[in-house]
């Protein structure tokens, strides 16, 4: 009898896992274990979440339901190339890694098997440029906005001008924290600051050298690229040095509730730069809350919902299904190929308006994407941590990126990568 | 009954002295190549290469190359993933460096820059020993792969410090890049492992072999009947790392296709090596595929089975996998601490006598 009742469970366990054919498929290669997992699993839900959502409220994308199969990285390479072969087969439409390694592994691999590769945020800065990397799009900002935003509110703080102040990188010493040292090296000689680097290795749970370093070299500011439980102990430290909170600044990926979180009050006033709205005051949260948690579909528990890193995941996958539905515009079909909604991302257009449609009104950056241009507009604020309310807040306007330091690196690095794999350029 | 010798009788010593001496063996052998060179190229696809052959294939080499060093020459060393990370560094500098010369004399080459590296870390093995050697490798992996991060010249200043394999083709074939047919990339694999399975077998049972074992035994005692310790430790250190070198180039190059030293070359994988080796059994050629085997499809066959088959959140099937794979791995070494090759030894044993154990 126990026996019968196991075997029925588990032919039903594998009848609910088989993926129903022909749904709009969104793999997410995501990671809930290993040191990166608490910025992960809040991604991971954000992304699946908002598609359950898509699918529960207005019955998927174009009338075809989305389906998320998770595949486990662990923040690991080679288990997120196994990921993608494992996921590839199943008609994946775009990929989503949430790691800088991943990516470049993966940029050859999708370009030959004409998938998109969507990295909000990370991945290779230079694949903005979209007239060399056919297959990849980073929009609505990269790294080298993010690492040149922070330096505009840095100047706006120090009353316009930055000659004689001293600026400390405090980084993850991979493909992802390296990312924006050519950029603030550019951007120390144009606004004549001292800029200093400062690595931590993975997975940085140990940063007492670091912090005895910035604690000698006395910089006015120090901006932080990390990634997993190298923030909070990042942020515990600086508090121990007692380092102003105010002057430490970090990029998105290190701007996450639970990096502030451990520190307690000391956290106080810790900034971040953001490129997209904080807190859950939006429509589409009270709608996730309603036909994703209370109906018990929600992908985690439920508890991520208006936290920075949950809301990233919720914006990611909002853009990929517009380009899903801009696909099945262009194309006239509901049924897409993969080829079919790369041509969608590209011609993605964000207005404000529909921004509104879908419940999030000012939540990110109106934009276009181009041929030439997969990387958006590069606009993004500036967002601080309140210990005492435990909220992030933005306390700048969405600002332009110094796109003049940045075009030039952009196209220096694409022009390198397709002289190495003799790539021509598109769109002329 | 299954598996017996009677009546396989052999007339010369060079017969006696083959590697497969029993002609069940030597069948099992020759189906096996039929099988991987003819029959498992048109069937193979992107998920098994990639998941499966490949990663099997290249960390048997690896742990071929730590095998000799360690299980038979005793020389414990921990710097195996900062050996590959020299044998994929100095692939890629040569790729970029010489586009015309061929793929293939890359990885040779390869392996044997490794081979220069490791010896020259090989050196204080004639002074230190045991546990003080591992520590004394460890630091080699800790310096290696923070060399290979901070001068740009290794990754020629690309911005991220991504070392990305370029396209490379063998007798017209693409082996390296995205566009890599399937078949191809095992292909490489299946020709580099046979070749250094061949050498490696070769060297065990001559006379290098054998000093390698007399140091491993009994150093003194070795010293004392001729074998010249120097040159003993430093030509398995030699060997080690010019295995160690070709698996970590083809780890690179035709596996992953873009690396970072202290993401793919970490501590781990040193440990991972050492543990393939230590289950697969020390001193044994089976042994060292026997080991790749376990700890590369072992976690592939318990995600596929917990997540695609029970339909389990990703998460918990992870942190089973670590449970199930460390269970098994404790419970082999109470078992059979002499490794998967002793059973392996142990069932012909008991195969040849049954169904009659008396």
């Amino acid at each position: 009898m126990k026996y019968t009742k196991l075997a029925a469970a588990s032919v039903t366990a594998l009848m609910v896992a088989t993926p129903v054919l022909a749904d709009l498929v969104f793999p997410s290669l995501s990671y809930r274990t290993g040191p990166y997992a608490a910025g992960g699993g809040p991604y991971a839900d954000g992304f699946a979440d908002y598609f359950t959502l898509v699918n529960e409220r207005d019955g998927g994308i174009g009338g075809v339901m989305a389906s998320v199969p998770e595949c486990e990285t662990a923040y690991n390479t080679e288990k997120g190339v196994e990921c993608y072969e494992a996921t590839k087969g199943l008609g994946a439409l775009a990929y989503n890694p949430l790691s800088t390694g991943i990516t470049y592994q993966l940029i050859p691999k999708v370009t030959a098997d004409d998938i998109p590769l969507y990295t909000p945020g990370y991945g290779r800065t230079s694949a903005a440029n979209g007239k060399v990397f056919s297959h990849v799009f980073n929009f609505p900002a990269n790294y080298w906005h993010g690492a040149s935003l922070a330096v505009n509110h840095l100047k706006d703080v120090s009353g316009g001008d930055l000659a004689d102040k001293k600026i400390v990188l405090l980084y993850h010493n991979s493909a992802y924290g390296k990312e924006p040292i050519r950029t603030l090296e550019d951007l120390s000689e144009k606004h004549g600051f001292e800029f200093l680097t400062v690595p931590v290795d993975h997975p940085g749970q140990e940063q007492k050298a670091q912090w005895l370093q910035i604690r000698r070299e006395r910089p006015d500011f120090v901006i932080m690229y990390g990634w997993g439980v190298m923030n909070q102990v990042a942020v515990q430290e600086a508090a121990n040095i007692r380092f102003p909170m105010e002057n430490m600044i970090g990029i998105w990926w290190s701007g996450g509730d639970h990096d502030v979180t451990p520190a307690g009050d000391a956290a106080n006033g810790y900034k971040a730069v953001s490129f997209h709205g904080v807190g859950s005051d939006y429509p589409v949260f009270d709608d996730i809350q309603k036909y994703v948690v209370d109906a018990g579909k929600a992908a985690g528990n439920g508890d991520h919902i208006g936290k920075a890193i949950y809301n990233r995941g919720v914006y990611a996958a909002m853009l990929l299904a517009e380009s899903a539905r801009t696909a099945q515009e262009i194309h006239d079909t509901a049924d897409i190929t993969s080829s079919m909604m790369r041509d969608g991302m590209e011609a993605l257009e964000i207005t404000e308006e529909r921004m509104a449609e879908l419940g999030m009104p000012g939540f990110g950056p109106a934009f276009k994407v181009s041929c030439e241009n997969h990387g958006g507009p590069g606009t993004g604020a500036i967002q601080q941590w309140d210990a005492a309310a435990g909220t992030w807040s933005l306390i700048t306007d969405y600002g332009p990126s110094d796109m003049e330091i940045i075009q030039p690196l952009i196209e220096e690095d694409s022009a390198a990568y397709a002289a190495e794999n003799k790539i021509e350029e598109r769109c002329n | 009954m299954f598996y017996r010798e009677a009546g396989d009788f052999k007339t010369s010593y060079r017969d006696d002295n083959q590697t497969f001496p029993i002609r069940l063996d030597r069948m099992g052998y020759y189906i096996l190549m039929f099988v991987a060179f003819l029959v498992v190229p048109f069937f193979i696809n992107d998920y098994w290469v990639n998941a499966v052959f490949v990663p099997f294939l290249i960390y048997a080499i690896a742990a071929l190359g730590l095998n000799i060093l360690t299980g038979y020459a005793g020389q414990v060393s921990l710097g195996t993933g900062g050996f590959m990370a020299v044998g994929a560094y100095a692939c890629y500098k040569l790729m970029t460096g010489f586009p015309e010369v061929s793929i293939v004399i890359h990885i040779l080459l390869a392996g044997g820059i490794t081979a220069v590296v490791g010896v020259a870390f090989g050196l204080p093995s004639l002074r230190i020993k045991g546990f003080y050697l591992a520590v004394a490798t460890l630091a080699a992996q800790f310096f290696l792969v923070w060399l290979f991060n901070k001068v740009p010249w290794f990754y020629n200043y690309s911005a991220s410090g991504q070392i990305t394999a370029p396209e490379r083709s063998v007798f017209g074939v693409m082996v390296t890049g995205p566009n890599t047919e399937a078949w191809a990339k095992y292909m490489i694999c299946l020709v580099f492992v046979v070749a250094l399975a061949w050498v490696a077998r070769n060297l065990t049972r001559g006379m290098m072999g054998r000093k390698w074992m007399g140091i491993r035994d009994m150093d003194i005692a070795a010293e004392i009947i001729g074998v010249n310790p120097l040159m003993a430790k430093m030509s398995a250190f030699a060997v080690s790392s010019f295995f160690v070198g070709i698996a970590g180039a083809l780890f690179f190059s035709v596996y992953l296709g873009a690396a970072e030293a202290s993401e793919a070359f970490g501590i781990n994988k040193s440990f991972l090596i050492l543990f393939m080796v230590i289950i697969g059994g020390l001193g044994s050629i089976f042994g060292s595929f026997a080991g790749a085997a376990f700890m590369v499809l072992m976690p592939v066959f318990l995600k596929n089975v917990l997540v695609g088959g029970l339909g389990w959140p990703t998460d918990l099937a992870a942190h089973f996998e670590f449970m199930i794979v460390g269970g098994l791995i404790v419970l082999f070494l109470i078992v059979e601490p002499h490794g998967l090759a002793q059973l392996w030894r142990l069932t012909k044993e008991k195969l040849r006598l049954w169904p009659f154990p008396h």
